[in-house]
């Protein structure tokens, strides 16, 4: 008696509970989906490479942890003889947690290049900033993609106990669980394949890009606008062969122009410029487009007379003060020809999430946020991304907490949001301070480069 | 975003309408369950009540209830009461009741329970780490993998869930059969805590004899002070679990200052915790706690202080113990019955009975 009392009251409640105020749709799939501990939704660079850190992790042994990819297994037998034009800069940050599972030997057993210095310069005035690690350590690692992909791939085949990996696989549609917790309601969210199969999960980690679906699905609002650039990759062979350590970087007023290193007579050029100037770098041929490199480092055209003054009295001014911080410019290696099919265009835009998590949803990657590539940062927040998410969740682990539990997630969200937006917000800065000829801001922007390449603690502060 | 459970966020906490801290008068009792029934729809009507206008809808709508109503909940509380007065019991009726009215909340996290849910971060590891002290060479992924552990008055299961998940297997009881089917409905979804995690409705009485000396570890976290015979509970606790296993306790200290904050403001002022949870007159000191367990042959290893901070909503260590403490203790090893000690333990049963012989009641206050 007592007993059905008490339970007409909890159904009576039940009953409340159910009408929705908040809208929660009831999953009414089978009750025999797998589990996953962790499905990780996008296959890229910094998808695969989360899946890996957590599949090697030590708390996580217990675990089962999904990656869902949308596109074809990339089998790399060979190495190709040609250089791939999509490349990154991977910082030195990145290059550890590559290394904390393994994936940075294959990288190192392949290729990649390491790099000691950065040029970055205005077309504009003579103002100069040069990065260089005083002890000599590498600032960098120009790794083809290609590569890092493969590399990853090859470790998480090592963990395919753990980790499982579906190819061709895209999820149409994520539910969620409801807010509330609710007698007969899974608390999972549930995924639901193309072909139709279903899984059910504890945490879902979007990392497929910056048209994130799983970012779109749990209705997280996402700041983001278009540039009015693309950028043209492409593989260009040098002149001649030079030790080829540096990374060059020209702010032209039309966008920023990139070259870097890939072997001693090999780089990488990133060119980020209007669209339509950069439809026609992709279509012009060969030589027209060589001439158009390099004039793009080596012309003066922009500079002014009144500009070149000024900086020259800062320069005079710091040369006196701290003899040692006075950078003479020097000339990026000239280009002689470019990689047939190998120039690609594609578009640039900003984008910032407003939350990177959400109950059982974490974003990381470019789904959380979409930066200019004029700093080399886009995949190195990702990787930092990784770092921090998966420190969480590891010792959430340890602790047998409920992964999807917002107490340790908004930990990550806080430790992040911060980083990322700074970045950000200086990213888009200087990419509109250096879009104009406009005297006022070349003068500004020309001092400011001199100041900050004479105070050392500010550049390191850059994070180089 | 999602704060909650700490000051600001107060969901249905005001279900006494009378609320000294001590027993409930006769008039109170009544309005607790049907207060309990009339109040689902005012706890989810209003996501984000304002404090005082919970208090006000819950005070006319206690008024409204009918008689019929109050006479089947009178017959209720009296087959209730005299289901317990035949057996000799450590439970307390009052304090079912008043976990009976929230069974439902336990799994919010933000929700009522928020700060049992965040005290998960230190009593956790607390347990865990003392266990692996234990365990020679532990499973990575599965650190307390075949530790058996019994979670008495585990409410929804929310300490008995994270122990499931390290690698333990866990029997949880609890008295109020709305917690353990709140608390099995929860783990019914995960199919690893399914196998690993058992629940029942009984008293720790009432298992003493069926489970003798088959625990590694028993948890009584935040029970102690909730229960009639403190010295009989600990003495089963001591019962069921093996030589050398350990007991692990978190309670709230008898003090002035645990009167002025755990009571007064905790539940009469900030609401962090609902009223009528606990008594201060029940209230355990560890020098009593710690004298009740040496006398039953349990080692006191470690006692330390627990804090709460109401506005961050986390909990931390603290070398003062006179609000909340956790403490672990070790059963001696010398076994009652003829049943075989593993061999990990012979080495520890013997360093324990050294330790007790000289040092008969000095505890370790281990400075975290």
């Amino acid at each position: 008696m007592a007993a059905r009392l008490v339970s007409r009251c909890g159904a009576v409640g039940a009953a409340a509970y159910s009408s929705p105020l908040v809208s929660c749709r009831r999953w009414s799939g089978a009750s025999t989906d797998t589990v996953y501990d962790v499905v990780v939704s996008g296959g890229g660079l910094v998808g695969a490479a989360m899946a890996c850190a957590l599949g090697y992790d030590i708390h996580f042994h217990d675990k089962k942890i999904l990656l869902l990819e949308a596109g074809p297994k990339k089998v790399l037998e060979k190495l190709s003889e040609t250089y791939s034009n999509r490349v990154s800069s991977i910082s030195p940050g990145s290059a550890t947690l590559l290394s904390s599972f393994g994936a940075w030997d294959h990288i190192c057993n392949m290729r990649y290049r390491a790099f000691r210095r950065m040029q970055v310069w205005d077309a504009c005035s003579e103002a100069l900033i040069m990065f260089d690690k005083d002890n000599l350590d590498d600032m960098g690692y120009i790794v083809e993609n290609d590569v890092i992909m493969h590399a990853l791939t090859k470790q998480l085949e090592a963990v395919s106990d753990r980790v499982t990996v579906l190819y061709r696989s895209k999820a149409i549609r994520y539910t969620w669980p409801c807010p509330f917790p609710m007698a007969d309601s899974s608390p999972w969210v549930h995924i639901t394949l193309g072909d139709g199969s279903t899984f059910q999960t504890k945490l879902l980690i979007g990392a497929d890009g910056h048209n994130s679906g799983v970012r779109q699905a749990a209705g997280i609002q996402n700041v983001s606008w278009n540039y009015d650039q693309s950028a043209v990759v492409a593989t260009l062979h040098l002149s001649e062969a030079t030790e080829n350590n540096v990374a060059w970087q020209r702010f032209l007023p039309s966008g920023p122009i990139a070259l870097l290193p890939l072997s001693d007579t090999l780089s990488s050029l990133v060119w980020s410029t209007s669209h339509e100037h950069a439809a026609q770098l992709v279509s012009m041929d060969e030589e027209k487009f060589v001439d158009a490199v390099n004039s793009a480092f080596w012309s003066d055209a922009d500079h002014t007379d009144f500009i070149d003054t000024a900086g020259a009295m800062l320069q005079y001014a710091v040369g006196l003060l701290k003899p040692t911080k006075v950078s003479a410019r020097q000339l990026p290696p000239s280009v002689a020809r470019v990689d047939a099919k190998s120039r690609v265009l594609f578009p640039l835009g900003l984008g910032h999430a407003a939350e990177y998590v959400r109950p059982r949803v974490a974003l990381i990657g470019d789904a959380a946020h979409r930066v200019h590539p004029l700093a080399g940062q886009g995949v190195n927040m990702g990787f930092g991304d990784i770092s921090s998410l998966a420190h969480h969740l590891s010792t959430a682990a340890f602790n047998g907490k409920d992964l999807g539990s917002m107490s340790h997630l908004t930990g990550y969200e806080t430790e992040r949001q911060r980083h990322n937006t700074a970045l950000l917000a200086a990213t888009d800065l200087l990419k509109r301070l250096y879009s104009t000829s406009a005297a006022p801001l070349v003068l500004l922007r020309t001092w400011g480069l001199q100041a900050t390449n004479a105070v050392s603690p500010l550049k390191y502060l850059l994070g180089f | 975003m999602w704060g909650g459970g700490k000051l600001g966020s107060s969901g249905g906490w005001f279900l006494r309408v009378l609320g000294p801290g001590g027993r409930n008068t006769k008039a109170v009792r009544p309005l607790i369950s049907s207060v309990y029934v009339k109040n689902q729809l005012s706890w989810i009507l209003q996501i984000k009540p304002g404090v005082f206008n919970e208090y006000r809808t819950m005070w006319f709508k206690s008024y409204r209830m009918t008689f019929s109503c109050l006479n089947r909940i009178k017959s209720f509380r009296y087959r209730w009461a005299r289901l317990y007065s035949t057996s000799q019991t450590t439970v307390d009726s009052g304090e079912v009741k008043t976990f009976l009215a929230l069974a439902h909340k336990w799994w919010d996290e933000q929700g009522i329970y928020a700060p049992l849910h965040s005290m998960n971060d230190l009593r956790v590891p607390f347990i865990r780490d003392n266990l692996l002290k234990t365990i020679p060479n532990h499973q990575p992924g599965k650190p307390l993998f075949g530790m058996k552990i019994l979670d008495v008055g585990c409410g929804g299961g929310l300490l008995t869930e994270p122990l499931g998940r390290l690698g333990a297997s866990v029997i949880g009881i609890d008295p109020v059969d709305e917690n353990i089917k709140t608390a099995q409905c929860h783990k019914s979804f995960d199919p690893v805590l399914d196998k690993r995690i058992e629940y029942r409705v009984c008293s720790l009485e009432e298992i003493v004899e069926e489970t003798a000396e088959t625990f590694d570890a028993v948890v009584a976290s935040e029970v102690v002070e909730h229960v009639i015979d403190l010295e009989t509970f600990l003495q089963c606790c001591c019962q069921v679990l093996k030589p050398s296993g350990s007991l692990f306790i978190t309670t709230i200290n008898k003090t002035q200052l645990s009167y002025a904050l755990g009571i007064v403001f905790s539940e009469q002022i900030a609401a962090i915790v609902p009223k009528g949870t606990h008594t201060w007159e029940k209230f355990v000191s560890p020098e009593t706690l710690e004298s009740i367990l040496e006398s039953n042959g349990l080692s006191v290893q470690t006692v330390v202080g627990m804090l709460y901070n109401p506005f961050s909503g986390y909990w931390h260590w603290s070398e003062n113990t006179s609000l909340n403490y956790a403490a672990h203790a070790v059963k001696s090893g010398v076994q009652e019955h003829p049943m075989s000690a593993e061999f990990a333990f012979k080495g520890e049963a013997e360093e324990l009975q050294a330790n007790a012989c000289t040092n008969p009641a000095v505890h370790e206050e281990l400075k975290k």
